[in-house]
């Protein structure tokens, strides 16, 4: 148990698999219109693990 | 590369090619100005009487540090490519569709980029022919996506429901393919029965509102001049709550200028007003040299932002996560965030799919790269009656990523992002890949605010 250290989340970007499936909606798509941000985007590959 | 920032209480770390997120104590926060991927056994020497703690706390904290180390969680070396995703960068098939079944409009926003709905281009509306011949197109591109959206935009896009109908019912022709539709409406010409299509057939709306009447009516007035809050906020109540027990998704979504660079009071106006799914934007103004009226210049010199203003933009999104955390009530879109599961790699290189996965159609039928390249004739990408597309402006849109972008080299912000938004380039420097600094600095603040506050909501919900 670490003391002054606290993981909040781990290595999730090397866990995600090489090529997506494409199924998820374009970044600018939703509500946005004049930017562009992926970190809210939802993922939709039925086969991720 | 990792990002250090404290907000909401907490000292929080972001381990840039990793994706891990970490929360420091002040004595690991300060030592971590000494870290490195190397990490020696022993802290430096200049670390001991720098950082203000007991010699004993620097050495445990900085075997902590270590730790982090060793499992990939801080300095993380730069992510290593799979072949397969640089193949398959130039190309994807075109999924999502911008379609402007209104070049036309029934208010006069100060800062419509569509030029109060026209694009410069004339006032007109798609006729269904032209809707389904842009189904079609999506249909062939599409080729074994599933899922296609469909977004009815202008102008606005109410003007042209008969068009919006018809379209939706020609895409019953594909069963095989899952149409999602989004409809992005200013609310003057809703009644009941539009809203209980809207609420029956789009899985998403976003309804356009600047948050106080005021503030809302100043920019967004009608063609005589008179405000638009009183008109459609009666009619967005109705809507949203009509639409609540669908689950459906919904934003209200306004803009924010230098005139209410205190827009925190617009979002909790827009929460205050009923609304629980909220987004507001900074405006995106033409560079005043591009300007050629005087009159115009003025009006848009008296709303355009400025690096000036960044400080005080910067304060008001922590006024607002600030608000969020005491009242977990409402979503605001910039500070969504999913730390465990979010996009995967390639999406998080090349977010936003404008000119290979989303491109735009005009009411003739002509495609662009998105809505904000409509009417840049160097853009034109082909028309949906010929089935031409340019398949040259595709991939240039299609191998622009954060790697190709020298910009996003040393930002820590690079995988939230995607690269930024290539019109925003476009308008600011002349060029798709050359960063809108401006737009990166409040990109950036946004994601650490989206960051700071999923973390104290994961340590409430634990």
């Amino acid at each position: 148990m670490m003391k002054h250290v606290k993981v909040i989340a781990g290595a999730t970007l090397k866990a995600t698999p090489g090529i997506g499936c494409g199924e998820c909606q374009t970044s600018c798509q939703s509500a946005c219109k004049t930017s562009c941000t992926v970190a809210n985007q939802k993922c939709e590959n039925r086969n991720r693990k | 590369m990792i990002h250090k920032f404290s907000l909401l209480d907490r000292n929080i770390v972001v381990d840039v090619e990793s994706g891990a997120v970490l929360t420091l104590d002040p004595t690991a926060f300060a030592l971590l100005d000494y870290a490195s991927a190397e990490m020696p056994e022993n802290p430096p020497e200049e670390a001991l009487s720098a950082v203000d703690a007991s010699e004993s706390e620097i050495r445990e904290s900085w075997n902590e540090l270590r730790e982090m180390v060793s499992e990939g969680l801080l300095f993380a070396p730069a992510q290593e490519l799979d072949p397969d995703i640089t193949k398959v960068m130039g190309f994807a098939p075109v999924k999502a569709l911008c379609l402007h079944v209104a070049h036309d409009c029934n208010l006069r926003c100060k800062y419509c980029f569509a030029s109060t709905g026209d694009f410069g281009t004339g006032r007109k509306l798609m006729p269904p022919e032209v809707a389904k011949k842009a189904i079609d197109f999506v249909v062939k591109r599409s080729g074994k996506r599933q899922n296609i959206e469909i977004d009815f935009f202008g102008g606005e896009p109410l003007l042209a429901m008969d068009t919006v109908k018809e379209t939706i019912e020609y895409c019953k022709n594909f069963p095989e393919k899952n149409f999602r539709f989004t409809i992005t409406t200013n609310g003057v010409a809703l009644d009941d029965e539009t809203i209980d299509y809207i609420n029956e057939h789009m899985s998403n709306v976003v309804l356009s509102l600047d948050g106080r009447k005021p503030i809302n009516d100043e920019m967004r007035p009608a063609p005589n001049g008179k405000g638009s809050f009183d008109v459609i906020v009666p009619k967005f109540q109705k809507l949203v709550k009509d639409r609540k027990p669908t689950g459906k998704d919904y934003y209200v979504r306004g803009t924010f200028t230098k005139k209410n660079l205190d827009f925190a009071d617009d979002v909790i106006e827009m929460y205050n007003l009923g609304f629980d799914q909220l987004s507001i934007e900074p405006v995106v103004a033409d560079k005043l040299e591009n300007i050629p009226s005087e009159e115009n210049r003025k009006i848009v010199e008296e709303y355009a932002l400025t690096e000036a203003d960044l400080p005080t933009i910067y304060r008001e999104y922590e006024r607002l996560v600030e608000e969020m955390l005491k009242n977990r009530d409402f979503n605001f879109f910039h500070f969504n965030i999913d730390l465990e599961q979010g996009p995967c790699v390639i999406k998080r290189l090349r977010g936003c799919g404008a000119g290979f996965e989303y491109v735009a159609i005009t009411p003739e039928g002509d495609i662009y790269p998105c809505h904000q390249f409509v009417g840049k004739p160097e853009y034109l990408m082909g028309n949906v009656f010929t089935d031409g597309f340019d398949t040259k402006i595709a991939e240039q849109f299609g191998r622009l990523n954060v790697y190709t972008r020298p910009d996003c080299a040393d930002c820590w912000a690079k995988y939230y992002c995607s690269g930024g938004c290539n019109a925003a380039n476009l308008a600011a420097n002349g060029a798709l890949d050359k960063a809108y600094k401006m737009g990166c600095d409040l990109e950036r603040k946004r994601v650490e605010c989206a960051i700071a506050l999923k973390v104290r909501e994961m340590e409430e919900d634990a």
